[in-house]
């Protein structure tokens, strides 16, 4: 077989999928800046954002190594087309309301804690057992933060346990994606790099039944799993995200400041 | 005249009490060494070279230490460059004894031992207040001015304070 343009690496598309996923709801949560419901929610929900985006740099960055086509950190996170993001559904979806945005925010912490500590226990990769070192820990804050906001609204008022009903309604069939990880992803689990996504359902199962039991919410089933991010099929979220994301490297290619 | 190896102990010396004395941009009553964010100061072909690591993954403040280690580099006479750790990952088990004394001058409670062990689901640790030393102390807020920290209060002596979180 050769004339056959070689594709890139699983090891690349892997943790490429991971840095787009990080960006992706770095950037949503860093839209609450200035809007949360008090101060000390405005400063949790930007030091959160600013974690993902700290994690997505580094997992960009290892991913332009990887390449070594002389693709940089910032050409990996702004300059690419909406097919080419592939990141999971669930971290594109709208902030909605603040129930929407702690749940999203609890369902992707509850399975990246144990994805970065399996990592960071036995990945072959150096480089991405330092970044789990990192991520993992700062997962079990947004876990333990948004956990508890789960259950204050959901054994809160007859408002708040609503709003967090409705969230769960329109999130929880966007989860199942996780679990199903991508073609790179079984690789680089294969050669011991990742850990196996659907492995991963069991720790993520319990910690959301344990909130959802305290926060008196029922964990439905999911009868019909929204996916397709990981292979660069979005929701028609993803374009107005890019839009205000690559607004400024499209207009002034290169800027610096 | 003093062997090669000799020059290169005094330089590394040198470049080393150079590096360590840079402070932390945003709790600046503390050093890089007492962080045990720079790591290692070795010569390397007649260049300083300081190895650094993050301290949380979206810290502001990594490219700032890094200039500011590189330009105590210089200012000491060194060429000099930063060479970024990312493995083994930063603990706040890593900030030395003095440093925590420090913080706790500073009016910051040090981050407890023993790291990420107490990290689990709704786990919670007492919190000594760094004004009066009383453990009756109750979180405000997990996040705070800074991404390291968290803000707590004193219910013994009502001082405000921050937390420099442990991982
Ligand atoms: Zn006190």
């Amino acid at each position: 077989m050769t004339g056959l343009a070689l594709s890139h690496s699983p090891l690349f598309e892997a943790v490429l999928q991971l840095a787009d996923d990080h960006l992706i709801l770095g950037h949503r949560v860093s839209e609450w800046c200035g809007h949360a419901p008090m101060l000390e929610e405005d400063l949790g929900l930007a030091n959160m954002a600013l974690d993902l985006l700290g994690q997505s740099r580094a997992l960009y960055a290892y991913s332009a190594e990887i390449e070594g086509a002389g693709r940089s950190e910032d050409d990996l996170a702004f300059l690419r087309l909406e097919r080419q993001y592939q990141n999971c559904l669930l971290v594109e979806r709208p902030n909605g309301d603040f129930a929407h945005s702690i749940l999203r925010q609890l369902y992707f912490a509850a399975f990246m804690h144990p994805f970065w500590q399996g990592v960071s226990a036995n990945s072959a990769d150096d480089t991405l057992r330092g970044i789990a070192g990192k991520a993992e820990k700062e997962m079990a804050y947004h876990v333990r933060h948004c956990g508890e906001w789960v259950v204050r609204l959901g054994d809160g008022t007859d408002e708040s346990a609503g709003r967090i009903k409705a969230a769960v309604e329109a999130l929880h069939h966007y989860t199942d994606e996780l679990f199903q990880g991508s073609a790179a992803m079984a690789a680089c689990a294969k050669d011991g790099v990742l850990p196996e996504a659907e492995s991963l359902r069991p720790a993520w199962t319990a910690t959301i039944t344990d909130v959802f039991a305290q926060g008196l919410l029922e964990v439905p089933e999911v009868a019909y799993p929204q996916t397709g991010g990981r292979i660069g099929e979005h929701t028609e979220e993803m374009g107005h995200i890019l839009a205000e994301l690559q607004y400024m490297q499209r207009t002034y290619p290169n800027l610096q400041w | 005249m003093p062997s090669t190896a000799t020059t290169d102990n005094l330089d590394t010396a040198r470049a080393w009490a150079a590096a360590a004395a840079v402070p932390d941009p945003e709790v600046p009553c503390v050093t890089v060494a007492d962080l045990g964010i720079l790591r290692d100061v070795a010569i390397e072909d007649g260049v300083a070279v300081a190895y650094v690591t993050p301290t949380y993954s979206g810290c502001p403040a990594v490219l700032a230490i890094e200039m500011a280690v590189e330009a105590a580099l210089l200012d000491a006479g060194f060429e000099a460059r930063i060479e970024r750790v990312m493995s083994p990952a930063w603990t706040t088990d890593w900030i030395t004894p003095e440093g925590c004394e420090k913080l706790r001058a500073y009016g910051i409670a040090p981050p407890v031992r023993g790291s990420s062990s107490k990290m689990a689901l709704f786990g919670e640790t007492a919190i000594n207040c760094p004004r009066c030393g009383s453990a009756d102390t109750q979180k405000v807020s997990e996040f705070g001015s800074t991404a390291c920290k968290a803000h707590y209060t004193c219910k013994a002596c009502a001082e405000p304070f921050d937390y420099f979180k442990c991982i």
